[in-house]
Parts: C-alpha cells; sequence; structure tokens
C-alpha cells in the first residue's frame, strides 16, 4: 500500500465574467492526475511555472480544495475532516515553502514558530516544548541562541532550515516540499539538498519534491512526473526519464538545462534546437486539439507516457 | 564559435565602489580589473552578495552619488565615464550601453505601453520623427521575436508573459544598437525552456550588432553554454578570470572549485553535495586583510594564502588570486550537512 | 466598462433598501413619538390616538416602511419637526452650503497637498522634507477642534478678517456681492480644513515618491539615459499620484457630509450642523434621511474610486 495516492486529481478555478458575473470558463490548474508516494521515497514533480505543480501540492495538504478526484492517505480517503482526523493526516502530511521568508511569520520569534505545530497536535508542558523545540534547531544545525531571534536575523539558507524545522516538528511521513532551494545560492543550496536526504533516512520521511529544476530533481527523487498544462506528460524512475525520455515535453525540457559541459556546448545547442522544432511541429501527436496531454499509456513496468491513443 | 574577437570596448582599471551603511564607506567591489571586447560574452559569475550586480551598476553609473563612492577608470570608448557629469553620461546610456534587468515586471513602468517605454529611448537618443519612432518600435519588436508587434505595442507590460517582457526588456536594450549590453540576471526569473529562447536571441542579437555582452549570472550552467571568458567573483573582488574552457576544464581557484563542486551532477544521487564551509561574510564583516576565502576552507594552512592576495597569470588569458591553489585539494571526509 | 458600473448600480439597490430598512427601525425603535412635546400636554389622550391613527402610526411596521418609500420615490423625505419644513428643501439648502465649503477645502488641500508631498519626497532627508515633516507632524499632533477655535477667535473675533458665523451675509444682493459673501464665509475654515487636513496626502505622496524613486522602472529609465528631470515627470510623478487619484472618490462623497467639527465652531449651516441639531432635537424625519444620504454617498464613493481607478491605471481594468 502507498503512503499516498492521488487518484483523477483535479482542481478547476471559475472564471467570472459577462453581466451577471457568471461563470463563463473554467481554468483547469490541475486536470485529472494520479500517481502514488511510497513510504520513504522522493517523488519528483517537474513542471515550468503554470503547470499546476504547485496547486497539487497545495491540495494535497489541503490548501486548495480540489473540483474532484480522492487522495488516499494509507489506503484511507481523507477528503473529508472526519477522515483526516482519523489517520492524523494534518500532523503527517506536512509542507515546505519556496519563499522562506515570507512563509514564516516575522513577528515570531523562531520558538514559536518551530513550536506552532506542536501546539496544534501535541500537549507538552513549556519546558517539553522548548527542548523538543532546540532538539529539531540541532537536527537542522541551528544553535540554541536562535530560539529567540526573528525570521529576518536569519539568511535565506538558514530560514529554510527553520521551515524544514517547522515541517518535521510532528513527526510527520510525507513532506511536500514546493520549489525548496529555487531561491538559495548554490553552496547553500547544496547544505539544504544534503539535509533533506540526511533526514529522509534518519526519520524515514517521504517526499514530494515539487521542482522546475531538472538538475536538482535527479540528484533528489527516485520516481519522477513531468507536469505541463495541468497533465502528466510522463511519469517513470530517474533513469526512464533521463536516460530514455518518450514525451516530446520532457524532452524540451531536458535539452533547455544548460550544460556545464563546456566541450559539447555546439552539440547541445543543435540538440535543443533540434528538439525545440520537432516541439513545434508534432504538437498533433502528443497534445489533443485543446493542446490537452493525453492519457498515461505504460511503456515498461515503470515508465508512462501520454501518447495519442493507437486506434 | 564566434566571429574574431576584436579590440577592447571597456576596459576597468582598479574600481572600487564602497556605500555608505551607517556614517561609514564599505567596499563592495574591490579593485577589479577587467575589460570586454566587442562581439564577446563576458560572464561574471558569483553568489548573491558577491558584488556582480555592483559592477554592473557601477558601470551604468546608476548609484546615487551621495552615499556611494567609485573610484578607478572605467574606460569606455576612450572615455573615462567616471568623470563624466550626468548629462554626458545620459548621452551613453541606452545609446552605447544597454541593460537588460533580471525581473522584466518590475522594470517596466505598468502605466506605460509598451510602445512608448521602448519609443522613449529613441526620444532621447535620435533625431527620428514620432512617426519615425513608431516604425522602429515595431521593428525591435519584430527583432526580438514577437507576433504582432502592432497589438503588442499598444498593450501594458501586465498583460504580458514573463519571457515576452524580457523580450521588451530586451528591445529597449538594443534600441540604440549599443556597442556594450550589461544583462544582469536575464534569465532568472524565467523558465528553463523561455531561458533557452531568451539566450538564444541574446546570441543572435549580438551577432547582428556586434555588441560586447556582459552577462552576469549566478547559474554555471548558463555560463557554460553562453560565455566567451568568465570573472569569478567572491566577496566584491574577482578570484578567477579566465576562457570558458579553461574554466570548466581546469578550474583553479579553490572557490570555483568548489562551487563546481556543489552542483547536483547526472550521478550524484548516491553522494553526498560538497557544501562549502561557513558563510559568505557580510560586506560589512569583510576581513581587511588576507585571503577573503581562506575562512571557508580552514583546512588550508596560513602560509599558503598570501598576505595581500592579488591576480597570478597561470595560463594566457587564466588568472587566479592568491597563491592558496597550488596543491589545493579538498579534504578526503566528506563535510557539510 | 459602462456594463460593470451598470452592474455595480444594480448591486446597490438591494444594499440600499437593506440600509434604508435597518435606518427604519432604528428610527421607530427610539424612544417617544414625533408628537410628545410638540402638543400641548394636556391634550386628550383620545386626541394623540386619533392623531397617531390618522398619521397611519398604528399600522404595521412594514405598512408604515412601505408608506414612507412610496413618498421617498415622490421626493417627499417628511418634514422637520424642528424646523417646520420640507425635509428635502431644508437639505438641499445646507446641501449647497456644504457642497461650496467641501469644495473649496477639497481644492486647496490638494493645492497644498500635492507639491509638499512630491518636494518632500524628491528631496528625501534634505531640508525641504525635514520642514515639510515637521509641518505635519504639527498639524497631526493638534486636535483639529482647538485649531478650529483658536482660528475663529484670532481672525474673526480678535483681528476681525472674516465672518464668524452663517454661510452669506444677509444683506449681499447680487450676483458679485452673493459671490463675494459666500467666499469670506469659507475662506478661513477652507483653510484651516485644507491646512490641517492635508496631512495625509503629503505622507501618503511622499512615500509614494520615495518607493517610486528606487523602483526597477526607474532605474530602467535612467539607464536609457533618461534625465533626472524627465524621470520625475514622466515615471515617479504620475505613478505616485495613482493612489491619491483613487482616493479622490471618496474624499469628495465624504466631505459631502459635512464637517461637524467645522460647522458647529462657525455656526456655518451645512449638513454636518444639520445633523447634529437634529439628533440634539430628536428631529426623527431628518436623522432618517440623513443616513440614508450618507450611506447612499458612501457607496456612490466607493464606486466612483474604482471608476477612478480603472482609468488611471490599466492593470485594474473594470470588464
Amino acid at each position: 500500500m502507498s503512503l499516498l495516492e492521488v487518484r483523477n486529481l483535479k482542481v478547476h478555478y471559475p472564471i467570472r465574467g459577462g453581466f451577471w458575473n457568471r461563470i463563463v470558463d473554467v481554468v483547469k490548474a490541475v486536470d485529472g492526475i494520479n500517481f502514488s508516494i511510497e513510504q520513504g521515497q522522493t517523488y519528483g514533480l517537474v513542471g515550468e511555472s503554470g503547470s499546476g505543480k504547485s496547486t497539487t501540492g497545495k491540495t494535497i495538504v489541503g490548501l486548495e480544495r480540489p473540483t474532484s478526484g480522492q487522495i488516499f492517505y494509507q489506503g484511507q480517503e481523507v477528503q473529508q475532516n472526519k477522515l483526516r482526523n482519523s489517520v492524523d493526516y494534518q500532523r503527517n502530511v506536512q509542507m515546505i515553502f519556496q519563499d522562506s521568508l515570507s512563509s514564516l511569520n516575522p513577528q515570531k520569534r523562531i520558538l514559536d514558530i518551530i513550536a506552532e505545530p506542536l501546539r496544534n497536535f501535541q500537549n507538552l508542558t513549556a519546558d517539553q516544548e522548548k527542548l523538543r523545540v532546540l532538539q529539531l534547531l540541532d537536527i537542522v544545525g541551528l544553535s540554541a541562541d536562535s530560539l529567540y531571534k526573528y525570521p529576518r536575523q536569519f539568511s535565506g539558507g538558514q530560514r529554510q532550515r527553520i521551515g524544514i524545522a517547522r515541517a518535521v516538528a510532528t513527526n510527520p511521513k510525507l513532506i511536500i516540499a514546493d520549489e525548496p532551494v529555487s531561491a538559495l545560492d548554490l553552496s547553500v543550496q547544496a547544505q539544504i539538498l544534503n539535509f533533506m536526504k540526511k533526514i529522509q533516512r534518519e526519520l524515514n520521511i517521504s517526499y514530494l519534491f515539487i521542482s522546475h529544476d531538472l538538475g536538482v530533481v535527479r540528484h533528489m527523487c527516485q520516481q519522477i512526473a513531468i507536469m505541463h498544462r495541468g497533465r502528466l506528460v510522463e511519469v517513470g524512475t530517474r533513469d526512464d526519464i533521463y536516460n530514455h525520455p518518450q514525451h516530446i515535453y520532457t524532452k524540451r525540457l531536458l535539452a533547455a538545462i544548460p550544460e556545464t559541459n563546456v566541450n559539447s556546448r555546439q552539440e547541445h545547442r543543435q540538440k535543443r534546437l533540434e528538439v525545440e522544432r520537432i516541439y513545434n511541429e508534432q504538437q498533433a501527436k502528443y497534445y489533443d486539439s485543446n493542446g490537452a496531454a493525453f492519457a498515461l499509456q505504460p511503456v515498461s513496468m515503470t515508465h508512462f507516457v501520454a501518447l495519442a491513443p493507437t486506434d | 564559435m564566434r566571429d574574431e574577437i576584436t579590440e577592447d570596448l571597456l576596459t576597468l582599471k582598479d574600481v572600487n565602489t564602497s556605500f555608505k551603511i551607517d556614517g561609514e564607506y564599505y567596499r563592495a567591489i574591490d579593485a577589479i580589473n577587467l575589460h570586454v571586447k566587442s562581439n564577446e560574452v563576458l560572464a561574471i559569475v558569483g553568489e548573491s552578495g558577491c558584488g556582480k550586480s555592483t559592477l554592473a551598476t557601477t558601470i551604468m553609473g546608476l548609484h546615487d552619488p551621495k552615499n556611494t563612492h567609485i573610484s578607478g577608470e572605467i574606460i569606455f570608448a576612450g572615455t573615462d565615464l567616471l568623470q563624466l557629469n550626468e548629462k554626458q553620461y545620459n548621452q551613453i546610456r541606452g545609446a552605447k550601453i544597454g541593460m537588460i534587468f533580471q525581473d522584466p515586471l518590475s522594470a517596466l513602468n505598468p502605466l506605460q505601453k509598451i510602445g512608448s517605454q521602448i519609443e522613449e529611448v529613441l526620444l532621447y537618443h535620435t533625431t527620428l520623427t514620432a512617426q519615425q519612432r513608431q516604425q522602429r518600435v515595431i521593428e525591435l519588436l519584430e527583432q526580438v521575436d514577437i507576433n504582432d508587434p502592432k497589438r503588442i505595442a499598444n498593450q501594458f507590460p501586465h498583460q504580458l508573459s514573463g519571457g515576452m517582457r524580457q523580450r521588451i526588456i530586451i528591445a529597449i536594450a538594443i534600441a540604440c544598437k549599443p556597442d556594450l549590453i550589461i544583462a544582469d540576471e536575464p534569465t532568472t526569473a524565467l523558465d528553463v525552456t523561455i531561458q533557452a529562447q531568451i539566450l538564444d536571441l541574446l546570441r543572435t542579437i549580438q551577432q547582428e550588432n556586434q555588441a560586447g555582452i556582459i552577462l552576469i549570472t549566478h547559474d554555471l550552467g548558463v555560463v557554460a553554454e553562453e560565455a566567451d571568458r568568465v570573472a569569478v567573483m567572491y566577496a566584491g573582488q574577482i578570484v578567477e578570470l579566465a576562457t570558458v574552457q579553461q574554466l570548466f576544464n581546469n578550474p583553479k581557484h579553490p572557490y570555483t572549485r568548489s562551487l563546481l563542486r556543489s552542483m547536483p551532477q547526472k550521478d550524484s544521487f548516491n553522494d553526498e553535495l560538497y557544501v562549502i564551509d561557513g558563510m559568505v561574510p557580510s560586506l560589512q564583516k569583510l576581513p581587511t586583510v588576507g585571503d577573503r576565502f581562506a575562512q571557508r576552507i580552514p583546512w588550508v594552512s596560513a602560509d599558503k594564502h598570501e598576505v595581500n592576495p592579488t591576480l597570478h597569470q597561470v595560463a594566457p588569458e587564466h588568472f587566479v588570486r592568491c597563491t592558496c591553489y597550488q596543491n589545493f585539494s579538498f579534504p578526503d571526509i566528506k563535510r557539510g550537512a | 466598462m459602462w456594463k460593470t458600473i451598470l452592474r455595480r448600480l444594480l448591486i446597490m439597490i438591494p444594499e440600499i433598501i437593506i440600509l434604508s430598512v435597518l435606518v427604519f427601525i432604528l428610527a421607530k425603535a427610539m424612544p417617544g413619538d414625533p408628537f410628545t412635546g410638540s402638543i400641548n400636554p394636556k391634550a386628550d389622550a383620545s386626541q394623540i390616538h386619533h392623531l397617531m391613527r390618522v398619521n397611519g402610526l398604528y399600522d404595521p411596521w412594514y405598512q408604515q416602511y412601505w408608506n414612507w418609500i412610496v413618498h421617498l420615490f415622490h421626493g417627499d423625505l417628511g418634514t422637520s419637526y424642528e424646523y417646520q419644513e420640507p425635509v428635502t428643501t431644508l437639505i438641499a439648502q445646507r446641501g449647497m452650503n456644504t457642497f461650496w465649503l467641501a469644495l473649496f477645502t477639497m481644492i486647496l488641500t490638494y493645492v497644498i497637498g500635492l507639491p509638499l508631498g512630491i518636494y518632500a519626497g524628491s528631496h528625501e532627508g534634505k531640508l525641504p522634507d525635514t520642514l515639510v515633516r515637521v509641518y505635519t507632524y504639527i498639524t497631526m499632533s493638534i486636535p483639529f477642534f482647538v485649531v478650529l477655535v483658536v482660528g475663529v477667535w484670532i481672525f474673526g473675533y480678535t483681528l476681525n478678517w472674516f465672518p464668524t458665523s452663517g454661510s452669506i451675509a444677509s444683506n449681499a444682493n447680487g450676483l458679485g456681492s452673493t459671490i463675494l459673501s459666500r467666499l469670506q464665509h469659507i475662506i478661513l475654515p477652507g483653510l484651516l480644513g485644507a491646512l490641517f487636513g492635508t496631512v495625509n496626502i503629503v505622507q501618503y505622496l511622499r512615500s509614494e515618491v520615495i518607493d517610486a524613486k528606487s523602483s526597477d522602472y526607474v532605474k530602467t529609465a535612467r539607464s536609457k539615459g533618461v534625465s533626472t528631470k524627465n524621470i520625475y515627470q514622466h515615471h515617479i510623478f504620475r505613478n505616485s499620484l495613482l493612489p491619491i487619484a483613487a482616493f479622490a472618490g471618496y474624499s469628495i462623497t465624504g466631505l459631502l457630509g459635512g464637517s461637524i467639527f467645522t460647522e458647529m465652531v462657525f455656526s456655518y449651516p451645512g449638513m454636518g450642523l444639520l445633523f447634529l441639531n437634529a439628533i440634539n432635537y430628536r428631529d426623527y424625519t431628518v436623522i432618517t434621511s440623513l443616513v440614508l444620504l450618507y450611506g447612499f454617498l458612501n457607496l456612490l464613493g466607493t464606486l466612483l474610486s474604482d471608476i477612478i481607478l480603472s482609468i488611471v491605471d490599466p492593470r485594474i481594468r473594470v470588464e
């Protein structure tokens, strides 16, 4: 049984217009996606801005309301609040945000920020709570004197670690990490990525790793899904996606990543222009008349690609 | 490869820029010596706070003289820009040097139509009539691959996508066919596929105009794909200056090597990434003497560093700061995390 | 655009109906009746009952409300018990007085506030900025009614430069002297209102200018080689004035409500004074009419502000 399973999830936003402000159209931010995350695994969800990847993450933690579809946690459907409580869903599924500054309340001390989920889910005395926060600060490598400081007094990397400490405070099983390193410098990024892997090993946490950066995703994730215009276009293992991409959009994303191999930059550029040409020419092969990706078809045991149905 | 690279277009001699913070001046960039040639891309790479953007705004003369102190020489086409008054500088900015900014939404005036924002450059630097300017705006929009330029010229910035806005910024920067284009993180705010298109566009424009480009970025991948030469900056100083091949095939300075080593690799899934020890010192806490990077490589003993580190030539066009790069190696034990 | 305005106006109808019901019920809930105190206290109880019945005051409340509304639509707001005049006539007279004072005050407020705000913002940290800030602190820290009382005392009673009560001299005949007399009556209250009411505009504009100066689009303009003077003219001023322009909608309708302080101190027969007296004398017909009018003006102000904003800011387009 998977830790988390998302079944045919749709999040549509209405567009209002006309004289009576009625719904005239919908934006299909997430348009029927399926995937499942195993215990202890890192699942990569990759896409460009507007692909619906962040909406998916927010819907899983309950920050957005799904239009339809189901979310199962350890086999239990968690759409209704009652069912969520029975599996302690809110405690077990936490989130890390991209912008560590705006996601931490600037008025609150670090102690209160990290203790907030503890106060919601556990009844600790003030001393126990402080001890636990100190433990968490130690796990994320921050000193004890951080307790009474405010978010602005920390660097971007430190704030991201505070965000992680808050997320792991309740011993969650799954962390939704929405672009956790996109705003960070390279050397700080390395630190956070190492650290996320370390607590995964120690606490057996699963991640839904949402990112646009295919280089980082390759370093972090076993399973990867590529998302485009609200749908998944390709799902597979790291090897499937990076070494045997089938969907033109995956190929296009891969070709667009700048490579640090200077000696083959001509070839890389040629290849990218070639992929771009095919992408523009073969839309009909990969997208239906509305521009939406087709349903996923298996091409191997682990690898699924959104190809036109062959009839 | 590019056409043959010709004479120096811009030369920086011993340029320092200091900012006044709480009544005292602190050096944000320190003794920068650089040159850019026509038709070449010089990349300036470094992490946030290293001074790379300050370098760009120093060349453009965008700092408020009340709380900034700049010394040295910035020779552009035979003139020292630092000797110019505001009026003379305005004849160079936009006309001879164009600038591209990181965030194309905030860099455009939200209340002005696209067309008039492009036209503004032409208004100040050309003698074209109103009608000719309109015509040129359309041409420029076509040049940056915008379909339906007449319609776009009548729109406002918020009506365009991020990639389109960056194309508008580029159109503004190239409107007067400048000899030098300074691009400050031009693709950081964009998606990878859009980034690739914008970088392609910049390359095409450079080839058409034979302009020199200073490309400021934190992204080593972008550097490897686009640059001819690279300056790596750390804490306000250039620590390594080399051709792009030399820098990636044979990096010398410990900082350059550390950065390359901390990047996720194709096969790094089971490895820990290298983490540079400590933190970038803040402007007020920069060490006044000695190697500024020394505290980030604590296992290298003090006598390996120079007291006043200077740039050493290690190959034609390849310079490295401080002697500590000689026999430098990373410790065996995995650090970090 | 026109569609949206029309829709917003249509939405205002139920809002005003709800407001009118509330106002009516609250007025009815007030103790006493319109005749208490206005007729002979020794009058026969049956006589009062008769009056009440004739005036429909024993009808169920919805019936009374309906009558009130029907009259309202016929332009009949009832008669003021205090002034023994139709409320419409009263409001028309007082409204005109308030309108002239409000218009004068508003023009002065902007004439003083706009240049000061722009000047302070563009000279941030320098002497002119400091002076302007001292001015705003002073005007902010002195209570307005103190200013008015001191103003009337110095310029009215002591120096005798301006009249201290009324809206027009009784002996003013002909167009010229009417205008002159009106102006004489509004100069002092208008000037004091503007001098001490402009602080919001000054401070808001100052910080808008300072923000705009360091904005990225100004950096772009500078990198285009645009001169400082032109950057101020074409980019900074226009963008900074935007929120002020939007606020104008509120201030116009807000001022029409009249300033109770000013009108009281200057005994200026405007809407504010009318409202104050109506409350003092339990003049219910006037109170309900004024509350309804203020509610309507508020809704109108909101709409006006939205319309102005959508005209000056292309990002906010009313579709």
